[in-house]
């Protein structure tokens, strides 16, 4: 059980939510996540780390309501227990030991799990920036935190109403051109998996190592299972385990995205058991 | 008196065709009736050789013998005596490879039913108040990692013994194997949740969601936490993938996936939110007790068509005997000597057939049994929805991989002494299918009781 000690509405489908997990907070690294269940006949469900504060003993978490599970959990307030909340899981994501440019690239919840890997690549005296892209100013999460851990930020919306008028890709590539903070020695991208497709499509000529944090389908997260799996470089890895981090090169999408829709017939049926129509995802 | 019958007193179970389509127990259980006619059959030989045949030395007639004079209280105190899991292990046990192989009568009558009258007295056992009271008489702390038999017992024994005790598991709920794994309709999860319930009873705490390697360290819990000793019994529960074309279709699972879809997270429930397929036609490669159990589960979740596709023949099918025959009865449909290759896509991404090749068995392999050879132009194809692969497991390695100095075998198993569980990390023991690989409950249980043993020796010599 994890008491919820604070939570912020950041749109209108996205909350965010601080934990007392005094445990979790100790271990947590940038790049893992928790499985957490909200009640007895529940799903378990990932969800990224997106901060710790190991002082305190919380961790915080970003939930997009996109279905039963996450609006179960969206319903929640400061006050409310989370039945089961299991991690840190996965493996941490591996930051160069300083002097290095390290991007960090958001787009949805995934800018909220920049926070932590912006501190901690800082932290080992490298120089930390953040690309974050949303549809419009009201949708962009985080910023202001972001502020606080990163050396550069980076806004863009579709829009254009805030920061720059584009998508974080069209951002990343005037970086590698040397504008702005300049070019990277490494970029990390965490977010929908269409952003992470392009994200790897715009530095694969450029050698720039790059790696991006898979989202499947899980069920244990604890390597039992194997729902997660994902091919990287032709073999069979487990996200839970063996990632969710993988090198953006060397991993198959389009499976990745298929994979992703498996239950989209029955997770329905699950939302509407919880009557109301499936929210529009940002 | 002994009595020479021929046969076994049958086990009631519930009807073949409606058990198919529910999740209530198959074998229904021994009335006492029943139970004392078979009791009776026993020989109670001098030398009893069953008992050369149980990984925990069960004083087999003697608690036989209990159960012909109607004395179960005593039988069910011997049953316990040396083996701490028996509701469970009497109804998962491959007794035809292990106690019941070796019975005198097994020559030329039928073995005696030792599962069916352990199992008899456990259940006896299970309607009985306990009053144990939590007997903390040591300083020393003990944890406990993965709450599977291995670990069960060994906390059970150490408790016992006066240690504090704590086991940590990874997942929400405890039990290993025997909560994801195993079905309802072969093990009800209230059996285990009493055997569990008597560890707690003993001052046993268990704490889920936590993952050591992740969530706390090895070394935390020796240094920091002060814990004495830790006993490894993380499990083998890491699925393995045939790598034939077709495998990441969507529809395709491992065992463990779909079982744990169906058991742990109550999948077989309409009101569950974990979705899991219910294909009309499902294909179950292996032929082991996940094997059965997954395509048994496959005709209890709706299947009209639920086969096992195996590459050897019936004869070398690891299975227990009776999960195979009543899989039969249940309208399993068994297609040995056929080799799966490739799995077909429906063009969305989907399951639509399994193609596969027969095979002849050819000379003895390794393992020693007859290696299965491909008959040219043999192939075929048979349409599916969902196929499930239950080809073995390995040792889950989370633990392994974040923690220094513990010696693993090049397939990961952790390097453990066969009696004592030593690990090469001093006062670090391990046991159970994260040493041996997959294997059966009995031998996870001998393995965490020997180590609670050797764990008392070392911290408590003499
Ligand atoms: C390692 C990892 C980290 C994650 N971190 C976060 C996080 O920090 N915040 C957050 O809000 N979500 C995160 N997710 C995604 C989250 O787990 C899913 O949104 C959740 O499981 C959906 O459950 P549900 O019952 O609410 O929706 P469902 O009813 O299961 O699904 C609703 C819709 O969401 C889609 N969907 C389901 N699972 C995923 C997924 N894994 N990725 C993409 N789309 C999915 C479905 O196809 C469907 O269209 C993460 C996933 C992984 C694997
Ligand atoms: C479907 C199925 C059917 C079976 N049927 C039979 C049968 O009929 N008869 C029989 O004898 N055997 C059967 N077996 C085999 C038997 O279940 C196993 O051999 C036995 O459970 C092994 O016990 P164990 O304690 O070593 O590990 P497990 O039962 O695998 O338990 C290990 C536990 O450790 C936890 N864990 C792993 N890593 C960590 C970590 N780092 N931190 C905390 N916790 C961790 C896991 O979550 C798990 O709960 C079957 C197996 C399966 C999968
Ligand atoms: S070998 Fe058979 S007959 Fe002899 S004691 Fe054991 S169970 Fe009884
Ligand atoms: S989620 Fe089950 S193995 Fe990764």
């Amino acid at each position: 059980m994890s008491r919820i000690v604070e939570t912020r509405q950041l749109t209108p489908v996205t909350k965010m939510f601080v934990l007392d997990n005094r445990l979790i907070a100790e271990s947590a690294q940038a790049g893992q996540f928790v499985m957490l269940r909200v009640h007895k006949d529940g799903e378990r469900i990932p969800v990224t780390i997106a901060d710790y504060d190991r002082e305190a003993g919380t961790i915080t978490i970003v939930v997009q309501a996109v279905g039963a599970t996450t609006r179960r959990v969206d319903a929640l307030d400061v006050g409310d227990e989370i039945l089961d909340v299991a991690g840190p899981l996965g493996s941490p994501i591996e930051i160069p030991d300083g002097g290095a440019h390290v991007v960090g690239v958001g787009g949805g919840f995934g800018a909220a799990a920049l926070l932590c890997l912006m501190r901690e690549i800082h932290a080992k005296g490298n120089t930390a920036t953040a690309i974050v892209g949303a549809r419009n100013q009201d949708l962009l999460i985080m910023t202001n935190e972001l502020l606080g851990v990163a050396d550069n930020v980076e806004i863009c919306t579709d829009d254009g109403s805030a920061g720059m008028k584009g998508f974080v890709t069209q951002r990343l590539a005037q970086l590698m051109d040397g504008q702005g903070p300049g070019r990277p020695d490494r970029v990390i991208a965490i977010g929908p998996m269409a952003m992470m497709r392009a994200i790897a499509a715009a530095t694969k000529e450029s050698g720039i190592k790059t790696m991006v944090s898979m989202d499947p389908l899980m069920v244990d997260g604890t390597g039992m299972c194997g729902g997660c799996r994902v091919i990287v470089d032709g073999k069979s890895q487990f996200a839970c385990i063996d990632g969710p981090v993988f090198d953006a090169q060397l991993v198959d999408f389009d499976l990745a995205m298929r994979r992703n829709k498996a239950y989209a017939e029955q997770e329905k049926a699950a939302a509407k058991r919880l009557a109301c129509a499936p929210a529009e995802a940002v | 008196m002994p009595v020479k019958r021929f046969d076994k007193t049958p086990m009631p179970t519930q009807v073949a065709g409606m058990r198919a389509h529910n999740f209530l127990e198959v074998n229904e259980g021994y009335t006492e009736d029943h139970a004392r006619f078979e009791a009776e059959r026993c020989l109670r030989c001098q030398d009893p050789i069953c008992v050369t045949g149980c990984p925990v030395g069960v004083p087999i007639p003697q608690f036989i013998h209990a159960v012909a004079l109607g004395d179960r209280q005593g039988a069910s105190r011997l049953l316990r005596s040396a083996n701490p899991l028996a509701s469970v292990c009497g109804r998962v046990c491959a007794q035809e490879n292990q106690c019941e192989a070796r019975c005198s009568l097994a020559g030329r009558f039928n073995p005696v039913a030792i599962g069916h009258l352990e199992r008899f007295v456990a259940d006896w056992e299970r309607t009985q108040t306990h009053e144990a009271k939590p007997q903390i008489t040591r300083t020393e702390k003990v944890a406990i990692i993965g709450s599977g038999p291995a670990g069960l017992v060994c906390a059970g024994e150490l408790a016992r013994l006066g240690y504090s005790v704590t086991i940590y598991e990874a997942l929400h709920a405890p039990g290993g194997v025997l909560r994801y794994g195993i079905p309802e309709f072969r093990l009800p999860k209230d059996i285990l949740d009493w055997e569990i319930s008597l560890l707690t009873d003993l001052g046993v705490k268990i704490e889920c969601n936590v993952i050591i390697g992740r969530t706390l360290s090895l070394d935390q819990l020796t240094t920091k936490m002060g814990y004495s000793a830790v006993f490894i019994g993380t499990g083998a529960g890491l699925p393995q993938f045939l790598g034939i074309p077709g495998e990441n279709l969507v529809g395709v699972y491992s065992a463990n996936e779909y079982l744990t879809r169906v058991n742990l997270m109550r999948g077989y429930s309409a009101d569950a939110d974990t979705p899991v397929a219910h294909g009309e036609s499902v294909a179950i490669v292996g032929a082991g007790n996940t094997a059965m159990d997954a395509v048994r589960t496959a005709m209890r979740m709706g299947a009209s068509k639920a086969m096992v596709i195996y590459r050897r023949s019936e004869t070398e099918m690891s299975a227990r005997e009776e999960e195979y025959h009543h899989a039969k009865e249940e309208g399993v449909e068994f297609h040995c000597l056929t080799n799966p290759l490739e799995i077909i896509d429906d063009g969305n991404g989907r399951v639509a057939a399994l193609r596969c090749q027969r095979m002849v068995l050819g000379e003895p392999d390794k393992s020693g049994r007859a290696r299965p050879v491909a008959i040219p132009d043999s192939e075929f194809v048979i349409p599916v929805d969902n196929v499930v692969l239950a080809i073995g497991t390995t040792p889950n390695p989370m633990l392994t991989r974040t923690t220094a100095g513990l010696s693993t075998t090049p397939s990961g198993c952790i390097v453990a002494d066969e009696r004592t569980g030593s690990t090469s990390r001093s006062l670090v023991f391990a046991g159970g299918d994260a040493v041996s690989g997959a294997a059966t409950v009995i031998l996870a249980a001998g393995a965490g009781k020997r180590a609670a043993s050797a764990i008392h020796e070392t911290l408590n010599p003499g």
